[in-house]
């Protein structure tokens, strides 16, 4: 099944193109890497995916919602996490947890539940009365991601969920993101860390608004005669 | 001290509270060397540029910049710094032109009178010189950023994770830059997470806890790894991760993109044997080849020898 549906996206500031007529779609469970320059459009394309911006025109679905009419929908059946929005860092964990539980309308008792399956998870379970902002980054990250996902949505939006992060973490992040994939949530990542593209099922390359290239990572290396991603690249950005 | 030294610390340490940022942190830079911190956020680096730009006043210690000390001489040795803070220094506001002159201005001087050392960097921005420097794509954003720095013409040139969320395309190219201007002789010191970026630096100090956990150049990091090191690669990379972290002779086995890296803890075992594990497990399309280690990898390794022995 497809959890995101985009035909022909299009999308302008004014006389500028954002997206210019974006075509791709996503399967259920799927990891998806969404790359591009800096510029190239990918900010844009995520915003409209969440819900918090229109397209110019288009078919947009996401989760099966359509962004026109939908986009509270949408909201409720996604997750998101970026390097820069993350949690609280004056509450404890325990608290951010039954913070965005409520946020997204989860019982009680459906919070603790999960709160505790997901600290388990992470072996942080003797830290939940811990203040957010007395934790390592690595931890504070990890964390933020088990929150993005405590409604089990059908898919979660990571914004560069790795950047700054010491290398050791940065691995154990993307072991978690396989698990959480294993589980059926899909994941929608944006990385600059090429070494990661190498772990999406799929990845689609953005330069100037367009999707330039789309296909599983080896396929990629095949076609641009490239030792790995990174050289994929920087052939297509050169171009 | 030694003429050729630029920047020197000794014994520095910086608190905050109790959370120690810089613990008793010692090296020297020499003239004209590009030297890279590299670290994960947290490290202590912004702390650390700080105080080599006058910013910030060490709890303990002596930082010296061109024979300058960075709390008494303050004044004398803003005029020979560059500084480019990790978050954005320009004034949205004015445009490309205005914030160079800005800049210039502060030090008394004119974008003209320095123009040939800014040129290659600057002319690739000046097509857009009366463009407000808010409008500015990420990537002419750093190289205004860069040119103001460089404007008054420093003798070092500091810079906070200036490839930070930068692509790999203007990160490339922004290195490329630092390189050509390291031939003007200048003294360059850079900040990055990124350890593929430590290649281009003359020597690198590896960060992690307010600590510098190895200093040296980039080849010698790599040549201290110690251990024979095998990127591993079959047709399910998942699988093969936890495979190869259940094979007894495992001593590390970290995911590189496609490649696992693998480190053992009897290195008498041979490849051979590894494979027969494998195969035996079910893998397909095995490949295994013995490889020199990243700085990556390196820094890895010391990470997890220093928390060991600060579990002991």
């Amino acid at each position: 099944m497809k959890i995101i549906e985009v035909e022909n996206l299009v999308k302008k500031f004014g006389s500028f193109v954002a997206n210019d007529h974006l075509t791709f779609s996503v399967d259920e469970g799927e990891i998806y890497g969404f790359l591009g320059a800096n510029g190239a459009g990918k900010t844009t394309a995520m915003k409209i995916l969440c819900g918090l911006s229109a397209p110019t025109s288009g078919k947009v679905m996401v989760a099966g919602y359509d962004v026109y009419r939908q986009s509270e929908m949408i909201k409720k059946r996604i997750g998101y996490m970026s390097q820069r929005f993350s949690l609280f860092e004056d509450l404890s964990v325990w608290e951010n947890f039954q913070f965005f539980g409520g946020i997204y309308g989860l019982a009680p008792a459906k919070i603790r539940e999960r709160t505790t399956e997901l600290l388990g998870r992470l072996g942080l379970e003797s830290e939940k009365n811990q203040i957010l902002g007395s934790l390592p980054l690595g931890w504070k990250q990890k964390l933020a991601f088990s929150v993005a996902i405590i409604h089990r949505p059908s898919i979660v939006f990571l914004d560069e969920p790795t950047g700054g992060v010491d290398p050791i973490t940065r691995r154990q992040f993307w072991e978690i993101i396989y698990e959480t994939a294993n589980q059926g949530i899909t994941v929608f990542v944006t990385t600059h860390y090429m070494d990661e593209a190498e772990y999406c099922r799929r990845v689609s390359i953005m330069a100037d608004g367009k999707i330039v290239a789309l296909d599983t990572p080896s396929n990629l290396k095949d076609k641009y005669n490239a030792a790995n991603i990174e050289e994929v690249f920087l052939k297509i950005a050169r171009n | 001290m030694s003429a050729n030294i630029s920047i020197q610390a000794a014994n520095i340490t910086k608190r905050y509270g109790d959370k120690t940022a810089l613990d008793d942190i010692s090296f020297d830079i020499a003239k004209g060397e590009l030297f890279g911190f590299i670290g994960p956020d947290g490290a202590g680096k912004t702390t650390l540029f700080r105080i080599i730009t006058t910013l910030l006043k060490p709890g303990n210690g002596i930082m010296t910049v061109e024979g300058l000390d960075t709390v008494k001489d303050y004044i004398k040795l803003r005029k020979i710094l560059g500084y480019m803070p990790g978050r954005f220094s320009l004034y949205q506001d004015l445009t490309v032109e205005e914030n160079l002159k800005f800049f210039a201005g502060i030090f008394k001087t004119t974008p003209e009178a320095n123009y040939e050392l800014v040129k290659d960097i600057y002319s690739q921005i000046e097509p857009f010189k009366d463009r407000k420097a808010g409008k500015l794509s990420g990537g002419m954003k750093q190289k205004l950023a860069l040119s103001c720095a460089l404007i008054h013409k420093p003798e070092v040139l500091v810079l906070d994770e200036p490839t930070t969320g930068v692509d790999a395309v203007s990160r490339i190219e922004f290195w490329e830059m630092l390189g050509r201007l390291r031939r003007s002789g200048i003294t360059i010191v850079v900040s990055t997470p990124y350890m593929d970026e430590a290649s281009r630096c003359d020597r690198v100090a590896l960060m992690q806890n307010g600590k510098i956990m190895s200093i040296d150049t980039p080849e010698a990091i790599r040549n201290n790894y110690g251990r024979d090191l095998f990127a591993v690669k079959t047709d399910d990379t998942y699988r093969l991760l936890s495979d190869l972290r259940q094979y007894k002779p495992t001593r590390t086995a970290f995911p590189f993109g496609e490649h696992i890296h693998v480190s053992l803890a009897d290195e008498s075992v041979k490849t051979a044997e590894i494979i027969s594990y494998l195969e035996a497990a079910g893998h397909s399309n095995i490949h295994i080849s013995k490889i020199e280690p990243s700085v990556e990898d390196c820094f890895m390794e010391m990470m997890s020898t220093e928390s060991s022995t600060r579990e002991k």
